[in-house]
């Protein structure tokens, strides 16, 4: 069973959901019951495999270890090396499916492992943090295991997850929650399984082999439509199904093709990754930079921090060169935005008119696309 | 207090206006960013001495110059 991927996942995941859907409206905590849904699904998800299932036990008991070991001894030792040592730890599952495969035949990963990792990492560093004092085994199994963001999130953040999961809501808040995921469901299927598909079978895959510059453009401007309406779909089923369970997934798109500059962009597409990687890598480099005055000008550190983070979430997505030169390419794009917007009075003077605007989203559309080009590695074909 | 988170306000947006209009939304002026979060919690744990985790504080709660005085106000 495919998740998202076939009509089977979604007549299970509608049974499912109905003693989800009859505990909400009579009142009563549906955290345990989600629990028990999302193994079975998982339970399901991984029959035909299973490798992948020794796997993603193997995963869950490990990161669960050493988030449990990591409380107990940071009340003692916050020291930051132990941090960098947990977080070295909780990342082997990720590397072993990555690059597992020079030593064994094998494939060491698991559907999802990408996705649970920034969970379990933003885990202990909260947990450093002080934010997170205490982690109960069922809270941190429904949050790793939550069965409509299994695969591909979006990523919720534990604190916010299992507020959620505590909460019981009044019946009518909850039926409107669910009548809003029920709606998000149907966008969600008709922007992956009828425009994504569409765009793939009639635009994207009906164009000629060989390299042109013409037959480039097509690929460019098809390509990051079909990548759009394929995630973003996806992204809407996950968070209207995680409704019906009384968890509020947070958006993971916001027209991103209509952004005015490439911050923006960032703040609008696959919105819970880019989060991420701002909160936990950006802010906290930047942060210990100017706490510690590593580096003189003020924004040399930020400008860094942007370069690390984008060639981070490049390489996140694969090792291949496509996939670091994309992140490079972000991260140079938006120091570039930064410092123009800093310095130009151009900018200062002209950006709230609407001829600025309308320049720049169209300027800025063509950067996103290009940046999906090299990302695709149809350049490098 | 006050005038202390003020004067990190001006000093990291440039302008006085994070004084003048205490509900403008910083983030939407281009007045507050990413780094002038940053800076703004480096600002207020070096000069007033409270620690604020960047992941502590969701940036809906400091969109404005009164939401960030009540917020540190509360601490």
């Amino acid at each position: 069973m495919i998740p998202y991927g076939t009509l089977f996942f979604f007549y299970v995941t509608a049974i499912v959901l109905l003693p989800a859907l009859i505990l909400g409206i009579l009142e009563k905590p549906i955290k345990l019951y989600g629990l028990f849904a999302s193994v079975l699904i998982i339970g399901l998800l991984f029959s035909s495999s299973k490798t992948q299932l020794a796997c993603l036990i193997l995963f869950y008991l490990g990161e669960l270890f050493l988030v449990k070991t990591y409380l107990m001894i940071r009340q003692k030792y916050p020291q930051r090396w132990i941090l960098r040592l947990y977080i070295v730890f909780s990342l082997l599952p990720l590397a072993l499916a990555k690059w597992g495969n020079i030593f064994t035949e094998r494939h060491l990963g698991f559907l999802g492992v990408s996705y649970l990792t920034f969970k379990v990492i933003q885990m202990l560093l909260e947990i450093s943090d002080g934010l997170i004092k205490e982690v109960k085994v069922l809270d941190f199994t429904y949050f790793l295991l939550f069965f409509p963001t299994l695969s591909s999130g979006p990523i919720d953040r534990s604190r916010r997850f299992l507020d959620n999961a505590r909460d019981v809501m009044p019946r009518a808040e909850y039926l409107d929650q669910v009548a809003l995921g029920l709606k998000k469901v149907f966008m969600g299927a008709g922007y992956k399984f009828i425009l994504g598909s569409a765009i793939n079978t009639y635009w994207l895959g009906k164009i000629p082999e060989g390299h042109s510059f013409l037959h480039t453009l097509n690929y460019m401007y098809s390509y990051s439509l079909y990548l759009f309406f394929d995630f973003a779909g996806y992204s809407l089923m996950a968070i209207g199904i995680s409704y019906f369970l009384g968890i509020k997934t947070p958006e993971n798109f916001d027209k991103p093709f209509l952004s005015r500059d490439i911050k923006d962009f960032w703040n609008r597409w696959h919105m819970t990754l880019s989060f991420w990687f701002r909160d936990y890598i950006y802010t906290r480099f930047v942060m210990a930079s100017i706490k510690k005055k590593r580096f003189k000008g003020r924004f040399t550190a930020s400008y860094l921090g942007y370069l690390l983070t984008m060639t981070t979430m490049g390489i996140w997505h694969g090792t291949e060169f496509q996939y670091i030169l994309y992140g490079f390419y972000h991260g140079a794009l938006i120091v570039g935005t930064d410092f123009f917007q800093r310095k130009s009075g151009l900018y200062k003077k002209y950006k709230n008119h609407k001829a600025w605007i309308i320049g720049s989203t169209f300027v800025t559309v063509n950067l996103i696309c290009f940046g999906f080009l090299i990302f695709s590695g149809y350049l490098f074909k | 207090m006050e005038e202390k988170i003020l004067e990190i306000l001006e000093a990291i947006s440039g302008t006085d206006e994070v004084r003048n209009d205490r509900d403008l939304n910083l983030f939407e002026a281009g007045l507050l960013d990413s780094l002038g979060v940053i800076e703004l919690l480096v600002g207020i744990e070096e000069q007033l001495g409270i620690k604020i985790e960047p992941t502590e504080v969701d940036r809906k709660e400091i969109d404005t110059t009164n939401k960030i005085l009540s917020y540190i106000a509360k601490r």
